[in-house]
């Protein structure tokens, strides 16, 4: 964090090899950056940055914590745990939104403790106390689309791209909580000792979105 | 003495020859004096037990509610107090409570350009007694609060706006402002204010073409005095203006202030000007002071040790005990780390290694 470099922490995945389009058209590219898929970090003397690939939901914990100075993350994740960063662009990739979704032509029993199924425990625990509507949240790590049908939870709250798996597993959209788009974040004090460089960076990100 | 020790070793001295006295507080107070003022807290948990008497206590998660509480505070009378004391609080995403070093001031009475200016100078020097490369950056509340004013929104609403304005997140400010029907010149003023950052000279320019009304333009006149101030004294290469910053607006007003060090990922010094707060606890005084978050040091410039001592200092049956004793003596005041033992011990890394021999220590 104190070298001159430009730390730059990337999900691991498409949308962090979108970004890194955008790193690269604006001239931070790291040419070896496409040919080996296993090293996890790789540097450009030249321009000075240095690229770390990480699991897509630690981005955030890898810039408040100063490893990386910027980095690359899902609102949706920045939503659910909440960091002490600067979020500073809306990239617009990795579009989608955060929703309510349930079986078909279904309607949760409003009488009855809503049950949720969701990976994202603490925006759902939020979206429903602003509704004043008494919840039992069921945590689950994937294939969230399945408790419904199971009849384990009413609603499911979880990222809707598409809407593909929803509709093949016969589920469908109740409610939308918020739309949802990849951030540019920066960690609080490297915004401030690294703000020259930073800032041209992001002026020139902002340019091309 | 390690990093903390040195610094907070160099804070007290430098607080004190500037006439602050040391303020001793108990470990606890009484939990409802937190529970009442809970917003001024920065973590929402405090560690509580029952005392003998069955009240219900706390360990203190904050000093200056305790300082300020036991202040005759009153204007014509200034008190300057520092202090060094444990805190107990959970960080944010933390599971458990943490004992936090905490040291800094308050100085309580009549704030004048003068104190502020002394209590911003004195910051400076703390953050510099850790690492002459630091950055001090300053706002004031009296802008943001001028602004949100005009936004005409309600108290969750308004919250919404400073959590984007915290995090420079201009885009989504712009649209909640939006969202709320908030007067585009409003939104685009609040929008530029929280996209500041940089040195006082280039910034403060900007910042006097957005001020309408009293109240902000009472918040400039306060802080650009305060900035010409900082530049005749010379440390206005450290100081960037940046309302990013943002503290509770029921307790704090005016000037507010963090301090930033390279290497450390998060701001180490924090504080402000806090009348609210004094007038809240039934006192006549005007405040602001600071605090230095010293556990924040534990990780920063510390030098990788590659020996666990200079000398292995190996002595036998033979050797007499004061002739060993002599020769760590001889040793230690060089300067060098020595460890004496009868047999080389299997996970210590030493420089080199020494053997007594007719009460010497020789290769």
């Amino acid at each position: 964090m104190t070298d001159g470099w430009i730390n730059i922490a990337l999900p691991k995945g498409r949308l962090g090899e979108k970004a890194y389009d955008i790193f690269e058209s604006i001239g931070y590219g790291c040419p070896e950056i496409r040919e080996s898929s296993r090293k996890l970090i790789f540097e450009n003397a030249e321009n000075g940055v240095r690229y770390f690939w990480v699991k897509p939901s630690d981005v955030a914990v890898y810039v408040e914590r100063g490893a990386a100075d910027v980095g690359v993350v899902g609102k949706d994740i920045l939503e659910e745990k909440g960091f002490d960063i600067y979020e500073l662009l809306d990239l617009g990739i990795g579009k989608c939104r955060m929703a309510v979704a349930g079986i078909k032509g279904s309607r949760p029993d409003p009488e009855l403790t809503l049950r949720v199924a969701t990976k994202f425990p603490n925006i759902a625990r939020r979206y429903y106390r602003q509704k004043s509507r008494e919840i039992d949240i069921i945590k689950l790590h994937g294939s969230i689309e399945i408790a419904p049908i199971l009849g384990m939870s009413d609603v499911i709250v979880d990222i809707v791209e598409t809407g593909t798996t929803l509709r093949e597993n016969d589920l469908e959209v109740f409610e939308e909580i918020f739309p949802i788009s990849a951030r540019l974040i920066a960690n609080r004090v490297s915004y401030k000792f690294k703000n020259g460089p930073l800032r041209a960076m992001c002026e020139k990100i902002a340019e091309r979105i | 003495m390690n990093r903390e020790e040195q610094v907070l070793f160099g804070m007290r001295e430098l607080f004190e020859r500037h006439g602050y006295r040391r303020f001793e507080m108990s470990k606890f107070e009484e939990y409802d004096f937190y529970a009442e003022n809970r917003s001024f807290l920065s973590s929402e948990n405090i560690l509580t037990y029952t005392g003998l008497d069955g009240k219900l206590l706390a360990l203190k998660p904050d000093v200056t509610l305790s300082i300020v509480k036991n202040t005759k505070g009153c204007y014509g009378s200034p008190e300057r107090v520092y202090y060094n004391e444990n805190v107990y609080r959970a960080r944010k995403g933390d599971k458990e409570y943490r004992e936090i070093m905490q040291a800094g001031l308050e100085y309580i009475g009549d704030i004048d350009t003068y104190a502020t200016l002394e209590v911003l100078l004195l910051a400076g020097r703390s953050l510099e007694l850790i690492d002459s490369g630091y950055i001090l950056d300053i706002s004031h509340m009296g802008l943001l609060a001028g602004l949100l004013e005009e936004t005409g929104l309600g108290p969750a609403k308004q919250k919404e706006i400073l959590t984007a304005v915290r995090e420079k997140n201009v885009h989504e400010l712009r649209a909640a402002c939006a969202e709320q029907d908030v007067a585009p010149e409003t939104a685009e003023s609040l929008a530029f204010l929280a996209g500041i950052y940089g040195g006082l000279k280039e910034t403060l320019p900007a910042v006097r073409k957005l001020c309408r009304g009293g109240r902000m333009e009472k918040a400039y006149e306060e802080l650009s005095e305060l900035c010409r101030c900082l530049e005749e004294c010379g440390v206005s290469g450290h100081v960037n203006l940046d309302f990013s910053i943002v503290n509770d607006m029921d307790y704090y007003n005016g000037i507010i202030f963090q301090g930033f060090i390279n290497g450390i990922p998060s701001g180490i010094l924090s504080g402000g000007r806090y009348d609210n707060l004094v007038h809240k606890l039934g006192k006549q005084a005007d405040a602001i002071g600071f605090a230095v978050y010293l556990d924040l040091l534990e990780r920063f410039a510390t030098e990788k040790k590659e020996f666990d001592t200079d000398v292995l200092l190996i002595y036998g049956d033979g050797d007499s005990p004061a002739a060993v004793a002599a020769e760590v003596r001889r040793l230690t005041d060089g300067g060098e780390r020595v460890m004496a033992v009868r047999t080389e011990p299997r996970d210590v890394r030493f420089r080199r290694r020494l053997t007594m021999k007719d009460g010497e220590a020789r290769k």
